[in-house]
């Protein structure tokens, strides 16, 4: 966790397993077992030479107390107390760039980070919760809108480390929408102009995979305004609810 | 520069030495003979690469075929809704060479926000989103050509679990077949940024900006080079084939000084969930890790990468670190704009400079280009737009 920096903006990561010693080991094993179970798990871990490379080359570790050689190593030892530690602690600070596959045996630690994650969201862990607080909006825009960065997004009250520049563009946004050359983007509400019929497939999709079962274990109110916007939809397509 | 890291001496014995892969020694499978293979069993379909299209070759040695036209736009989220004339280009770029393209409202982005930043889906809905357009474009007869760094990436992935996990395969399959579509896979999955790498000679041919004088620094993009590594391009002529050839291939074409930077292997800082909730991160590691370090070490007049989210993040994240008086200032475009500027597209019609923040001006000023008159045809194009005179800013119009 080498820093070039006079300050860390996180606090000490505690792998004593002393703060989460009151949860049942039952559980951490449960949980354990659903990583071990994807099926991208044999894709993401082979082993760990404790080489390394991994942290020396990850963004994250340079700026937080995050290291993907620990949960690479702590996942191959299968000790369940630290996995659950760094499921919950430590998991979010990954930057999900995938420098860490340079590793020489072959893993990929943020793919396996991609895995334990899902199955903190799957699971509801509060951690889970607290980590995509305030990113309620961006799950929105991507499952009803089928685009998540929109135009409107720009917005001086969300962004005020971008600048004015940020209010200069919300406010000249319509006509700087309509000076763009290509038709798909005078949009402002999404990146680019969609047809019905492909929002209606995606909504599929999302019914279909079990990601709306997803939605409702991490944030019920958000999963409440999917349902409504989605079921009009669908609705109006011709499906029912059992989407035939 | 790369004053504290050698490079150019590092990769000399391995230049000399002619380095090459052997394709039939690379560490990894051949996905091309796994699609072939799983068509012949008849679990999917291919949607092979029109012609024509320019052979490269990847990081192993292997052929990979990049189309020059009949090109189906995926298009990027990001691009599209905060540095549009990123995607402009690229359309301008294809409407100038005279290729056929297509920019198609039956697409979604690849929603991979919600796999690598909130991992709120799975890969079941992941393989599911990226089939249903990969079909989109096979029925229009047009191939898929993706803008984004992370969509092309996270469809490589995908491509790897569609060909290893059967029952994903089923499942895809299935859920296809309820959308009314085939399970189709792309023989190549195709970033524009290799696109532009194999038409970078007609640029050069079309060029009229002299672009000598200028230095630049590259960020490539991870997603690009890092997920399933081995599907990226490299030449030995560029790097000795030890870092992927693009964006650097097409700059030196252009008649670009490309500077050399000690954490040219760096992330931008974008991180996903950061770059919205976190940024502080985003901010610190893309000024204190890329831009200062490219400052000091190349002092380049303009940093050029190939992703979305890397040109949002360098480019954002100045502006909070120049009010701490950090050493930044350096203009921020893709590959895209600049081969569109080569050939002299309008800085604020076609390149839509004016969604960028830091500052561009002296850039553009060092390639004799009148800013002042540049931005005045832009506002003059705008009032028109205000007063109803047109409703829509044209093809034609960027290039009045």
């Amino acid at each position: 966790m080498a820093s070039n920096v006079t300050s860390r903006p996180s606090t000490a990561l505690d792998l004593t397993g002393s703060k989460y010693r009151d949860i049942p080991f039952e559980e951490k094993e449960r949980l354990f077992a659903e990583v071990k179970a994807d099926m991208r798990f044999e894709d993401v871990l082979y082993g760990c030479y404790e080489c390394g490379i991994c942290t020396a080359a990850c963004p994250s570790a340079r700026f937080y107390h995050f290291s993907p050689r620990i949960i690479a190593q702590a996942v191959a030892r299968e000790d369940e107390d630290l996995v659950y530690t760094l499921m919950n602690d430590s998991i979010w600070d990954c930057s999900q760039c995938f420098s860490c596959d340079r590793c020489p045996r072959h893993n990929s630690p943020g793919g396996l980070i991609t895995v334990m994650r899902e199955v903190a969201v799957r699971n509801g862990l509060q951690t889970a919760r607290d980590a995509l607080e305030g990113y309620g909006r961006i799950i929105y825009k991507v499952m009803s809108t089928g685009t998540q960065v929109s135009p409107d997004m720009l917005q001086a009250d969300a962004f005020p480390d971008w600048g004015k520049h940020v209010t200069e563009i919300a406010e000249n946004l319509d006509i700087w929408r309509r000076a763009l050359p290509p038709e798909t983007l005078h949009t402002t509400e999404t990146g680019w102009e969609i047809d019905d019929k492909t929002i209606i497939e995606l909504y599929l999709i999302w019914h279909m995979t079990g990601v709306m079962d997803m939605i409702k274990d991490i944030d019920e109110g958000l999963f409440m305004i999917l349902q409504d916007v989605m079921e009009e939809r669908l609705e109006e397509a011709g499906y029912d609810e059992t989407f035939d | 520069m790369g004053a504290n890291i050698p490079i150019h001496e590092v990769i000399k014995p391995a230049k000399e030495r002619g380095f090459k892969w052997d394709p039939n020694e690379a560490p990894t499978e051949d996905y091309h003979d796994a699609l072939e293979q799983l068509e012949k069993e008849g679990e999917l379909e291919i949607l092979r690469v029109p012609e024509p299209y320019i052979e490269v070759e990847n990081k192993y040695g292997r052929i990979k075929k990049i189309p020059l036209e009949r090109t189906w736009h995926h298009k990027s989220c990001g691009q599209c809704g905060h540095i549009p004339g990123y995607s402009t280009s690229i359309f301008w770029l294809n409407r100038q060479l005279g290729l056929d393209y297509l920019d198609p409202k039956d697409q979604t982005s690849c929603t991979a926000w919600n796999y690598y930043a909130s991992a709120t889906s799975n890969p079941a809905a992941q393989a599911a989103v990226a089939v249903r357009n990969f079909a989109a474009a096979g029925e229009t007869g047009y191939f898929p050509l993706i803008h984004c760094g992370t969509s092309f990436g996270h469809y490589k992935e995908t491509r790897h679990e569609i060909i290893h996990h059967h029952d994903l395969r089923r499942q895809v399959k299935k859920i296809m077949e309820r959308l009314g579509k085939k399970l189709v896979m792309p023989e190549e999955i195709v970033h524009y940024s290799e696109w532009v790498h194999v038409i970078r000679d007609k640029v050069a041919e079309r060029q009229t900006i002299d672009m000598s004088q200028i230095k630049a620094a590259v960020h490539p993009a991870c997603h690009y080079h890092k997920l399933i590594a081995e599907d990226a391009i490299y030449d030995e002529e560029i790097y000795g084939a030890q870092r992927s050839a693009i964006i650097t291939g097409t700059l030196l074409k252009l008649g670009i000084d490309v500077g050399d930077y000690s954490t040219w292997y760096d992330c931008c800082g974008f991180g996903f969930r950061h770059i919205l909730v976190s940024r502080d991160f985003s901010r610190s590691f893309s000024t204190m890790r890329k831009i200062e370090i490219m400052k000091k070490e190349v002092n380049p007049d303009v940093v050029v990468t190939h992703d979305t989210g890397c040109v949002t993040t360098l480019d954002q994240s100045q502006f909070a670190a120049k009010a701490h008086d950090r050493d930044v200032g350096v203009p921020v475009m893709s590959d895209s704009q600049i081969a569109a500027l080569a050939m002299g597209a309008h800085p604020y019609k076609v390149l839509q400079l004016h969604w960028h923040n830091t500052d561009n001006k002296a850039f553009l000023r060092k390639l004799g280009i009148d800013v002042e008159a540049k931005w005045q045809e832009f506002e003059d194009a705008c009032e028109k737009l205000k007063s109803g005179e047109q409703q829509f800013l044209t093809w034609e119009d960027a290039d009045a």
